[in-house]
Protein backbone atom coordinates (compact mmCIF):
# COMPACT_ATOMS: atom_id res chain seq x y z
CA UNK A 1 0.00 0.00 0.00
CA UNK A 2 1.31 3.06 -0.87
CA UNK A 3 0.11 6.41 -0.01
CA UNK A 4 -1.40 9.31 -2.85
CA UNK A 5 1.32 11.38 -2.35
CA UNK A 6 4.02 9.03 -3.59
CA UNK A 7 2.04 9.43 -7.23
CA UNK A 8 3.70 6.00 -8.33
CA UNK A 9 1.57 5.72 -12.07
CA UNK A 10 0.34 2.67 -12.95
CA UNK A 11 -1.10 4.01 -16.01
CA UNK A 12 0.26 5.23 -19.48
CA UNK A 13 -2.47 6.50 -22.15
CA UNK A 14 -5.03 4.47 -20.30
CA UNK A 15 -2.88 1.09 -20.74
CA UNK A 16 -1.29 -0.81 -17.71
CA UNK A 17 2.37 -0.90 -17.63
CA UNK A 18 2.56 -4.05 -19.16
CA UNK A 19 0.00 -2.64 -21.89
CA UNK A 20 -2.70 -3.97 -21.04
CA UNK A 21 -6.32 -2.06 -20.59
CA UNK A 22 -7.93 -1.99 -16.92
CA UNK A 23 -10.35 -5.18 -18.11
CA UNK A 24 -7.54 -7.34 -19.91
CA UNK A 25 -6.23 -10.56 -18.59
CA UNK A 26 -2.80 -11.94 -18.78
CA UNK A 27 -1.59 -13.56 -21.55
CA UNK A 28 -2.83 -17.16 -20.58
CA UNK A 29 -1.28 -20.98 -21.99
CA UNK A 30 -2.69 -24.21 -20.68
CA UNK A 31 -1.21 -27.40 -21.41
CA UNK A 32 -3.30 -30.31 -20.47
CA UNK A 33 -1.89 -34.05 -19.65
CA UNK A 34 1.84 -32.91 -19.48
CA UNK A 35 2.77 -35.54 -16.38
CA UNK A 36 2.80 -39.24 -17.07
CA UNK A 37 2.46 -40.72 -13.72
CA UNK A 38 -0.43 -38.10 -12.51
CA UNK A 39 -4.10 -39.49 -13.93
CA UNK A 40 -4.92 -36.03 -14.37
CA UNK A 41 -1.91 -32.99 -14.96
CA UNK A 42 -2.11 -29.29 -16.31
CA UNK A 43 0.07 -26.64 -17.10
CA UNK A 44 -0.32 -23.34 -17.12
CA UNK A 45 0.92 -19.40 -17.75
CA UNK A 46 -0.85 -16.67 -16.87
CA UNK A 47 1.40 -13.72 -17.47
CA UNK A 48 4.56 -14.61 -15.55
CA UNK A 49 2.72 -17.02 -13.04
CA UNK A 50 3.95 -20.46 -14.06
CA UNK A 51 1.93 -23.61 -12.27
CA UNK A 52 1.22 -27.04 -12.55
CA UNK A 53 -1.53 -29.27 -11.28
CA UNK A 54 -1.56 -32.87 -10.72
CA UNK A 55 -4.47 -35.09 -9.79
CA UNK A 56 -4.16 -38.61 -8.43
CA UNK A 57 -7.30 -40.62 -7.62
CA UNK A 58 -10.21 -41.88 -7.16
CA UNK A 59 -7.92 -44.10 -5.02
CA UNK A 60 -7.53 -45.47 -1.64
CA UNK A 61 -7.47 -42.75 1.58
CA UNK A 62 -4.20 -42.91 4.04
CA UNK A 63 -4.43 -42.34 6.99
CA UNK A 64 -7.64 -44.86 6.58
CA UNK A 65 -9.82 -42.81 9.26
CA UNK A 66 -9.77 -39.73 7.11
CA UNK A 67 -12.31 -41.81 4.83
CA UNK A 68 -16.12 -40.71 4.34
CA UNK A 69 -18.21 -43.29 4.31
CA UNK A 70 -21.01 -41.90 2.18
CA UNK A 71 -17.74 -39.85 -0.56
CA UNK A 72 -14.94 -39.05 -1.45
CA UNK A 73 -12.67 -36.81 -0.16
CA UNK A 74 -10.52 -34.30 -1.67
CA UNK A 75 -7.34 -33.26 -0.72
CA UNK A 76 -5.47 -29.95 -2.49
CA UNK A 77 -2.19 -29.24 -1.66
CA UNK A 78 -0.93 -25.80 -2.63
CA UNK A 79 2.91 -25.73 -2.62
CA UNK A 80 5.47 -22.74 -3.30
CA UNK A 81 8.50 -23.81 -5.19
CA UNK A 82 11.64 -21.86 -3.17
CA UNK A 83 12.96 -20.54 -6.02
CA UNK A 84 9.38 -18.91 -7.29
CA UNK A 85 9.75 -15.53 -5.64
CA UNK A 86 12.28 -12.68 -5.70
CA UNK A 87 13.81 -13.53 -2.53
CA UNK A 88 13.97 -17.74 -1.80
CA UNK A 89 10.97 -18.80 -0.01
CA UNK A 90 11.49 -21.53 2.81
CA UNK A 91 9.87 -24.73 1.14
CA UNK A 92 7.38 -26.55 2.66
CA UNK A 93 3.63 -25.60 3.86
CA UNK A 94 3.71 -22.38 5.64
CA UNK A 95 0.33 -20.48 7.12
CA UNK A 96 -0.50 -18.16 4.10
CA UNK A 97 -0.23 -22.09 1.62
CA UNK A 98 -2.35 -23.57 4.72
CA UNK A 99 -4.84 -21.13 3.85
CA UNK A 100 -5.29 -21.40 0.36
CA UNK A 101 -4.87 -24.74 0.05
CA UNK A 102 -8.19 -25.00 2.15
CA UNK A 103 -10.15 -21.63 0.40
CA UNK A 104 -8.66 -23.80 -3.12
CA UNK A 105 -10.32 -26.84 -2.68
CA UNK A 106 -13.19 -25.27 -1.37
CA UNK A 107 -13.14 -23.90 -4.59
CA UNK A 108 -13.37 -26.96 -6.30
CA UNK A 109 -15.21 -29.35 -4.05
CA UNK A 110 -18.72 -27.74 -4.98
CA UNK A 111 -18.74 -29.16 -8.55
CA UNK A 112 -16.78 -32.70 -7.70
CA UNK A 113 -19.48 -35.35 -7.82
CA UNK A 114 -17.53 -36.98 -4.07
CA UNK A 115 -21.04 -39.01 -3.62
CA UNK A 116 -19.84 -41.89 -7.08
CA UNK A 117 -16.63 -42.55 -5.17
CA UNK A 118 -17.24 -43.23 -1.82
CA UNK A 119 -14.43 -44.07 0.91
CA UNK A 120 -11.71 -42.71 -1.59
CA UNK A 121 -9.89 -39.77 -2.15
CA UNK A 122 -9.09 -36.89 -4.72
CA UNK A 123 -5.75 -35.69 -4.22
CA UNK A 124 -4.84 -32.15 -5.85
CA UNK A 125 -1.46 -30.94 -5.87
CA UNK A 126 0.00 -27.70 -7.26
CA UNK A 127 3.16 -26.50 -7.48
CA UNK A 128 3.86 -22.80 -7.96
CA UNK A 129 6.94 -23.03 -10.01
CA UNK A 130 7.04 -18.78 -10.71
CA UNK A 131 4.82 -16.47 -9.23
CA UNK A 132 3.56 -12.94 -10.01
CA UNK A 133 0.40 -12.50 -8.05
CA UNK A 134 -2.65 -14.52 -9.02
CA UNK A 135 -0.94 -17.81 -7.87
CA UNK A 136 -3.77 -19.43 -6.58
CA UNK A 137 -6.45 -17.99 -8.78
CA UNK A 138 -4.23 -20.08 -12.03
CA UNK A 139 -3.79 -22.87 -9.36
CA UNK A 140 -7.01 -23.47 -9.05
CA UNK A 141 -7.73 -22.99 -13.01
CA UNK A 142 -4.83 -25.48 -13.57
CA UNK A 143 -6.67 -28.16 -10.61
CA UNK A 144 -10.28 -27.82 -12.59
CA UNK A 145 -8.35 -28.54 -15.94
CA UNK A 146 -6.77 -31.33 -14.22
CA UNK A 147 -9.52 -32.94 -12.38
CA UNK A 148 -11.27 -33.17 -16.11
CA UNK A 149 -8.20 -34.82 -17.59
CA UNK A 150 -8.58 -37.29 -14.66
CA UNK A 151 -11.88 -37.61 -15.89
CA UNK A 152 -13.09 -37.20 -12.19
CA UNK A 153 -17.03 -36.71 -12.59
CA UNK A 154 -17.63 -33.10 -11.87
CA UNK A 155 -21.19 -30.84 -12.71
CA UNK A 156 -18.68 -28.12 -14.49
CA UNK A 157 -15.04 -26.52 -14.67
CA UNK A 158 -14.48 -23.78 -12.25
CA UNK A 159 -12.66 -20.90 -13.63
CA UNK A 160 -10.72 -18.25 -11.59
CA UNK A 161 -9.11 -14.74 -11.67
CA UNK A 162 -8.52 -11.86 -9.39
CA UNK A 163 -9.88 -8.18 -9.78
CA UNK A 164 -7.90 -5.28 -8.12
CA UNK A 165 -7.50 -1.63 -7.10
CA UNK A 166 -4.79 0.28 -8.57
CA UNK A 167 -4.16 4.12 -8.66
CA UNK A 168 -7.87 4.75 -7.81
CA UNK A 169 -8.81 1.93 -11.17
CA UNK A 170 -10.27 -1.27 -11.16
CA UNK A 171 -8.41 -3.46 -12.89
CA UNK A 172 -8.43 -7.27 -14.26
CA UNK A 173 -5.78 -9.82 -13.17
CA UNK A 174 -3.30 -7.56 -11.45
CA UNK A 175 0.39 -8.50 -11.94
CA UNK A 176 2.94 -8.19 -8.74
CA UNK A 177 3.69 -4.82 -9.51
CA UNK A 178 0.15 -3.57 -9.62
CA UNK A 179 -1.00 -5.90 -6.34
CA UNK A 180 2.37 -5.09 -4.37
CA UNK A 181 1.21 -1.74 -4.35
CA UNK A 182 -2.51 -1.62 -5.35
CA UNK A 183 -5.22 -0.83 -2.75
CA UNK A 184 -7.39 -3.74 -2.80
CA UNK A 185 -6.82 -7.46 -4.17
CA UNK A 186 -10.57 -9.69 -4.97
CA UNK A 187 -9.72 -13.08 -5.98
CA UNK A 188 -12.71 -14.99 -7.21
CA UNK A 189 -13.65 -18.50 -8.62
CA UNK A 190 -17.05 -19.14 -10.00
CA UNK A 191 -18.50 -21.79 -12.53
CA UNK A 192 -19.88 -21.41 -16.11
CA UNK A 193 -23.45 -20.64 -14.69
CA UNK A 194 -21.86 -17.76 -12.84
CA UNK A 195 -22.10 -19.67 -8.98
CA UNK A 196 -19.11 -18.34 -6.55
CA UNK A 197 -17.08 -20.70 -5.11
CA UNK A 198 -14.24 -18.84 -4.15
CA UNK A 199 -14.22 -14.94 -2.73
CA UNK A 200 -11.49 -13.14 -0.85
CA UNK A 201 -10.84 -9.60 -0.27
CA UNK A 202 -7.85 -7.26 1.30
CA UNK A 203 -7.40 -4.04 0.70
CA UNK A 204 -9.92 -1.65 1.22
CA UNK A 205 -13.03 -0.69 -1.53
CA UNK A 206 -16.04 0.69 -0.75
CA UNK A 207 -19.68 -1.61 -1.16
CA UNK A 208 -19.70 0.12 -5.01
CA UNK A 209 -16.39 -0.58 -6.23
CA UNK A 210 -16.78 -3.91 -4.47
CA UNK A 211 -19.42 -4.93 -6.95
CA UNK A 212 -17.18 -3.33 -9.74
CA UNK A 213 -14.30 -5.67 -8.65
CA UNK A 214 -16.33 -8.70 -8.43
CA UNK A 215 -18.19 -8.50 -11.84
CA UNK A 216 -14.87 -7.36 -13.82
CA UNK A 217 -13.35 -10.29 -12.00
CA UNK A 218 -16.31 -12.84 -13.59
CA UNK A 219 -16.19 -11.66 -17.30
CA UNK A 220 -11.94 -12.96 -16.32
CA UNK A 221 -13.58 -16.00 -15.13
CA UNK A 222 -15.47 -16.25 -18.74
CA UNK A 223 -12.61 -15.78 -20.86
CA UNK A 224 -10.65 -18.45 -18.59
CA UNK A 225 -13.18 -20.72 -19.04
CA UNK A 226 -13.48 -20.55 -22.82
CA UNK A 227 -9.34 -21.54 -22.73
CA UNK A 228 -9.88 -23.97 -20.91
CA UNK A 229 -12.60 -25.50 -22.64
CA UNK A 230 -11.31 -25.50 -25.59
CA UNK A 231 -8.20 -27.33 -24.37
CA UNK A 232 -9.80 -30.03 -23.03
CA UNK A 233 -11.96 -29.97 -26.26
CA UNK A 234 -8.82 -30.19 -28.58
CA UNK A 235 -7.21 -32.51 -26.20
CA UNK A 236 -9.76 -35.28 -26.34
CA UNK A 237 -11.66 -34.42 -29.51
CA UNK A 238 -8.73 -36.80 -31.27
CA UNK A 239 -8.44 -40.64 -30.83
CA UNK A 240 -4.78 -40.03 -30.92
CA UNK A 241 -3.12 -40.55 -27.10
CA UNK A 242 -0.01 -38.49 -26.86
CA UNK A 243 2.69 -40.90 -26.15
CA UNK A 244 3.87 -38.89 -22.94
CA UNK A 245 0.26 -40.33 -21.75
CA UNK A 246 0.09 -44.30 -22.24
CA UNK A 247 2.09 -45.00 -18.96
CA UNK A 248 -0.71 -42.87 -17.34
CA UNK A 249 -3.67 -44.37 -18.98
CA UNK A 250 -2.39 -48.27 -18.13
CA UNK A 251 -1.94 -47.20 -14.66
CA UNK A 252 -5.49 -45.95 -14.22
CA UNK A 253 -6.71 -48.75 -15.94
CA UNK A 254 -4.83 -51.18 -13.52
CA UNK A 255 -5.91 -49.16 -10.40
CA UNK A 256 -9.92 -49.91 -11.50
CA UNK B 1 -16.10 -26.34 12.10
CA UNK B 2 -18.89 -28.33 10.10
CA UNK B 3 -18.21 -31.65 11.07
CA UNK B 4 -20.11 -31.26 13.97
CA UNK B 5 -22.10 -34.41 15.10
CA UNK B 6 -25.60 -33.68 13.72
CA UNK B 7 -29.03 -35.82 13.11
CA UNK B 8 -29.62 -35.22 9.40
CA UNK B 9 -33.67 -35.02 10.64
CA UNK B 10 -32.05 -31.80 12.73
CA UNK B 11 -30.58 -30.43 10.13
CA UNK B 12 -33.42 -30.44 8.10
CA UNK B 13 -35.86 -29.09 10.81
CA UNK B 14 -33.54 -26.26 10.38
CA UNK B 15 -33.52 -25.66 7.17
CA UNK B 16 -37.45 -26.10 6.64
CA UNK B 17 -37.62 -23.54 9.68
CA UNK B 18 -35.36 -20.92 7.73
CA UNK B 19 -37.58 -21.44 4.54
CA UNK B 20 -40.32 -20.58 6.66
CA UNK B 21 -39.22 -17.15 7.66
CA UNK B 22 -37.50 -18.63 11.04
CA UNK B 23 -34.68 -19.58 12.86
CA UNK B 24 -34.65 -22.26 15.80
CA UNK B 25 -33.65 -19.50 18.57
CA UNK B 26 -36.52 -17.13 17.49
CA UNK B 27 -33.76 -14.43 15.98
CA UNK B 28 -34.43 -12.53 12.74
CA UNK B 29 -31.90 -13.40 10.07
CA UNK B 30 -30.34 -10.42 10.13
CA UNK B 31 -29.94 -10.18 14.46
CA UNK B 32 -26.94 -10.97 16.33
CA UNK B 33 -26.87 -13.01 19.61
CA UNK B 34 -26.35 -10.80 22.09
CA UNK B 35 -23.08 -9.75 22.42
CA UNK B 36 -21.18 -8.98 25.76
CA UNK B 37 -17.79 -7.50 25.71
CA UNK B 38 -15.51 -7.39 28.60
CA UNK B 39 -12.20 -5.65 28.49
CA UNK B 40 -8.51 -5.60 30.01
CA UNK B 41 -9.29 -9.09 31.99
CA UNK B 42 -5.76 -10.47 31.87
CA UNK B 43 -3.97 -7.99 33.60
CA UNK B 44 -0.56 -9.86 32.63
CA UNK B 45 -1.84 -8.88 28.85
CA UNK B 46 -0.86 -5.43 26.98
CA UNK B 47 -4.41 -5.50 26.03
CA UNK B 48 -6.90 -8.55 26.30
CA UNK B 49 -10.71 -8.75 25.75
CA UNK B 50 -13.62 -11.67 26.33
CA UNK B 51 -16.11 -11.53 23.84
CA UNK B 52 -19.81 -13.55 24.31
CA UNK B 53 -21.35 -13.97 21.20
CA UNK B 54 -24.56 -15.90 22.49
CA UNK B 55 -22.87 -19.03 24.02
CA UNK B 56 -19.54 -19.02 21.73
CA UNK B 57 -16.69 -17.30 24.41
CA UNK B 58 -13.28 -15.85 22.85
CA UNK B 59 -10.40 -14.85 24.71
CA UNK B 60 -8.05 -12.31 22.85
CA UNK B 61 -4.53 -11.58 24.68
CA UNK B 62 -2.61 -8.72 23.02
CA UNK B 63 1.22 -8.96 23.97
CA UNK B 64 3.52 -6.19 22.67
CA UNK B 65 7.04 -6.73 22.62
CA UNK B 66 10.35 -4.99 21.03
CA UNK B 67 12.05 -6.89 18.28
CA UNK B 68 13.48 -6.53 14.93
CA UNK B 69 11.55 -5.43 11.70
CA UNK B 70 11.10 -7.34 8.64
CA UNK B 71 13.85 -6.44 5.98
CA UNK B 72 11.60 -5.20 3.23
CA UNK B 73 9.70 -2.95 5.64
CA UNK B 74 12.30 -1.64 8.35
CA UNK B 75 10.37 1.00 10.13
CA UNK B 76 7.16 -0.62 10.47
CA UNK B 77 6.08 -2.33 13.56
CA UNK B 78 5.01 -5.81 13.15
CA UNK B 79 1.98 -7.83 13.93
CA UNK B 80 1.43 -11.79 14.27
CA UNK B 81 -2.04 -12.76 14.49
CA UNK B 82 -2.50 -16.59 15.88
CA UNK B 83 -5.64 -18.42 16.80
CA UNK B 84 -6.01 -21.70 19.38
CA UNK B 85 -8.80 -23.65 18.67
CA UNK B 86 -8.08 -25.86 22.03
CA UNK B 87 -9.99 -28.97 23.21
CA UNK B 88 -11.94 -27.50 25.80
CA UNK B 89 -13.46 -25.44 23.37
CA UNK B 90 -15.90 -28.00 21.36
CA UNK B 91 -15.59 -31.82 20.66
CA UNK B 92 -14.20 -31.86 17.73
CA UNK B 93 -10.65 -29.71 18.54
CA UNK B 94 -7.87 -31.75 19.25
CA UNK B 95 -4.63 -30.70 20.66
CA UNK B 96 -1.70 -29.91 18.67
CA UNK B 97 0.03 -27.32 16.21
CA UNK B 98 -3.24 -25.24 14.36
CA UNK B 99 -5.33 -27.19 12.02
CA UNK B 100 -6.05 -25.14 8.89
CA UNK B 101 -9.62 -23.69 10.22
CA UNK B 102 -7.63 -22.60 13.27
CA UNK B 103 -5.03 -21.06 10.57
CA UNK B 104 -7.60 -19.28 8.08
CA UNK B 105 -9.50 -17.61 11.22
CA UNK B 106 -6.25 -16.38 12.52
CA UNK B 107 -5.20 -15.02 9.25
CA UNK B 108 -9.08 -13.55 8.54
CA UNK B 109 -8.63 -12.00 11.58
CA UNK B 110 -5.22 -10.69 10.71
CA UNK B 111 -6.55 -9.09 7.41
CA UNK B 112 -9.12 -7.35 9.30
CA UNK B 113 -6.57 -5.52 11.57
CA UNK B 114 -3.94 -5.21 8.69
CA UNK B 115 -5.74 -4.35 5.83
CA UNK B 116 -8.41 -1.69 7.89
CA UNK B 117 -4.63 -0.07 8.97
CA UNK B 118 -6.58 -0.37 12.43
CA UNK B 119 -2.84 -0.23 13.63
CA UNK B 120 -0.61 2.53 12.86
CA UNK B 121 2.53 0.33 12.43
CA UNK B 122 4.99 3.29 11.31
CA UNK B 123 4.17 4.58 14.59
CA UNK B 124 5.59 1.42 16.30
CA UNK B 125 9.12 1.75 14.93
CA UNK B 126 11.65 2.22 17.66
CA UNK B 127 15.23 2.06 15.79
CA UNK B 128 14.51 2.09 11.63
CA UNK B 129 16.06 -1.38 10.44
CA UNK B 130 16.77 -2.51 14.24
CA UNK B 131 14.27 -2.07 16.46
CA UNK B 132 10.15 -2.32 16.34
CA UNK B 133 7.16 -3.15 18.77
CA UNK B 134 5.77 -6.64 17.48
CA UNK B 135 2.11 -6.80 18.61
CA UNK B 136 1.09 -10.40 18.97
CA UNK B 137 -2.73 -11.02 19.07
CA UNK B 138 -3.70 -14.23 20.26
CA UNK B 139 -6.77 -15.69 19.62
CA UNK B 140 -7.69 -18.32 22.26
CA UNK B 141 -11.34 -19.80 21.81
CA UNK B 142 -12.62 -20.95 24.57
CA UNK B 143 -16.40 -22.49 23.64
CA UNK B 144 -16.90 -23.09 20.09
CA UNK B 145 -21.05 -21.86 19.70
CA UNK B 146 -20.46 -20.77 16.38
CA UNK B 147 -19.45 -17.71 14.48
CA UNK B 148 -15.83 -17.71 15.73
CA UNK B 149 -14.76 -15.54 12.57
CA UNK B 150 -16.98 -12.62 13.89
CA UNK B 151 -16.50 -13.22 17.59
CA UNK B 152 -12.62 -13.12 17.21
CA UNK B 153 -12.19 -10.48 15.29
CA UNK B 154 -14.26 -8.21 17.75
CA UNK B 155 -12.46 -9.48 20.30
CA UNK B 156 -9.02 -8.65 18.98
CA UNK B 157 -10.34 -4.86 18.17
CA UNK B 158 -11.11 -4.52 21.67
CA UNK B 159 -8.31 -5.96 23.12
CA UNK B 160 -6.10 -3.95 20.72
CA UNK B 161 -7.99 -0.55 21.52
CA UNK B 162 -7.28 -1.01 25.50
CA UNK B 163 -3.67 -2.13 24.96
CA UNK B 164 -1.15 -0.20 26.15
CA UNK B 165 2.55 -0.43 24.43
CA UNK B 166 5.00 -1.52 27.87
CA UNK B 167 7.78 1.04 26.89
CA UNK B 168 8.75 1.04 30.82
CA UNK B 169 9.38 -2.38 30.81
CA UNK B 170 12.05 -2.15 28.14
CA UNK B 171 13.55 0.96 29.54
CA UNK B 172 11.76 2.81 26.16
CA UNK B 173 10.22 5.49 28.15
CA UNK B 174 7.17 5.70 29.21
CA UNK B 175 3.98 3.18 28.69
CA UNK B 176 1.45 4.47 26.06
CA UNK B 177 -1.38 3.73 24.75
CA UNK B 178 -1.37 1.74 21.44
CA UNK B 179 -2.73 3.80 18.81
CA UNK B 180 -5.61 2.81 16.85
CA UNK B 181 -6.51 4.39 14.11
CA UNK B 182 -9.74 2.48 12.41
CA UNK B 183 -12.42 -0.43 13.93
CA UNK B 184 -12.65 -3.01 11.54
CA UNK B 185 -16.00 -5.12 12.74
CA UNK B 186 -16.20 -8.69 10.92
CA UNK B 187 -19.59 -9.70 9.78
CA UNK B 188 -20.18 -13.45 8.90
CA UNK B 189 -23.44 -14.89 7.02
CA UNK B 190 -24.57 -18.18 5.53
CA UNK B 191 -27.00 -19.28 3.22
CA UNK B 192 -30.21 -21.16 3.44
CA UNK B 193 -32.01 -21.50 -0.08
CA UNK B 194 -32.71 -18.11 -0.78
CA UNK B 195 -32.65 -16.87 2.88
CA UNK B 196 -29.25 -15.15 3.83
CA UNK B 197 -28.93 -15.73 8.11
CA UNK B 198 -26.31 -13.53 9.46
CA UNK B 199 -24.30 -14.91 13.29
CA UNK B 200 -24.76 -18.56 12.62
CA UNK B 201 -24.35 -20.65 15.47
CA UNK B 202 -23.10 -24.09 15.19
CA UNK B 203 -25.93 -25.99 14.02
CA UNK B 204 -26.70 -23.25 11.17
CA UNK B 205 -23.36 -23.46 10.49
CA UNK B 206 -23.48 -27.10 10.06
CA UNK B 207 -26.15 -27.18 7.64
CA UNK B 208 -25.06 -24.33 5.65
CA UNK B 209 -21.75 -25.53 4.99
CA UNK B 210 -20.52 -22.15 3.42
CA UNK B 211 -19.95 -19.23 5.16
CA UNK B 212 -19.16 -15.62 3.79
CA UNK B 213 -17.45 -12.65 6.20
CA UNK B 214 -17.20 -9.33 5.09
CA UNK B 215 -15.02 -6.99 7.32
CA UNK B 216 -15.99 -2.90 6.94
CA UNK B 217 -14.14 -0.49 8.81
CA UNK B 218 -15.45 2.42 10.33
CA UNK B 219 -15.78 4.59 7.04
CA UNK B 220 -17.96 1.93 5.20
CA UNK B 221 -15.56 0.38 3.42
CA UNK B 222 -14.61 -3.29 3.11
CA UNK B 223 -11.35 -4.46 3.53
CA UNK B 224 -11.46 -8.25 3.93
CA UNK B 225 -13.30 -10.70 2.69
CA UNK B 226 -12.87 -14.43 3.22
CA UNK B 227 -16.06 -17.69 1.60
CA UNK B 228 -15.22 -20.36 4.04
CA UNK B 229 -16.61 -23.68 3.08
CA UNK B 230 -17.15 -26.32 0.35
CA UNK B 231 -20.28 -24.61 -1.27
CA UNK B 232 -21.47 -22.10 -3.86
CA UNK B 233 -22.67 -18.85 -2.86
CA UNK B 234 -24.54 -16.53 -5.17
CA UNK B 235 -23.81 -13.06 -6.37
CA UNK B 236 -26.74 -11.83 -5.53
CA UNK B 237 -26.09 -13.11 -1.63
CA UNK B 238 -22.83 -11.67 -1.87
CA UNK B 239 -24.51 -8.34 -2.87
CA UNK B 240 -27.05 -8.69 -0.25
CA UNK B 241 -24.58 -9.98 2.96
CA UNK B 242 -22.26 -6.79 1.77
CA UNK B 243 -25.10 -4.74 2.46
CA UNK B 244 -26.17 -6.10 5.48
CA UNK B 245 -22.77 -6.49 6.88
CA UNK B 246 -22.14 -2.68 6.59
CA UNK B 247 -25.14 -1.67 8.76
CA UNK B 248 -24.50 -4.91 11.33
CA UNK B 249 -21.10 -3.80 11.49
CA UNK B 250 -22.05 0.25 12.25
CA UNK B 251 -24.30 -1.10 15.02
CA UNK B 252 -21.73 -3.00 16.58
CA UNK B 253 -18.90 -0.41 16.58
CA UNK B 254 -21.39 1.83 17.72
CA UNK B 255 -22.58 0.03 20.69
CA UNK B 256 -18.99 -1.64 21.77
CA UNK B 257 -15.72 0.21 20.74
CA UNK B 258 -17.19 3.94 20.98
CA UNK B 259 -13.54 5.57 20.90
Amino acid sequence: MIGMDEKLSFFKNGLRLDGRRPDELRPIKIEVGVLARADGSCYMEMGDNKVMAAVYGPREVHPRHLQEATRAIVRYRYNMASFSVEERKRPGPDRRSNEVSKVSREALVPVVLTSYFPKSVVDVFVEVLQADAGTRTAGINAASVALADAGIPMKSLISSCAAGKVDGEIVLDPMKLEDNFGEADVPIAMTPNGDITLLQMDGRLTPEEFRRALELAKTGCQQIYEIQRKVLVDRYSSMDVPESCDESEGLVEEGI
Amino acid sequence: MSDVVMAEIRKDYLYHLVLKGERADGRAFDEYREIVLETGPIRKADGSALVKLGNTQVMVGVKIQPGEPFSDTPNKGVIITNAELVPLASPNFEPGPPNEVGIELARVVDRGVRESGAIDLEALCITPGEKVWIVFIDVHILDDCGNLMDASSLGAIAALMTAKVPAAQYGLGEDYPLPVKDVPVATTAVEFGDAVIFDPDTDEESVADTKLTVITTADGSVCGMQKSGPGFISQDHIYRIVDIACERAKEIREKFLEV
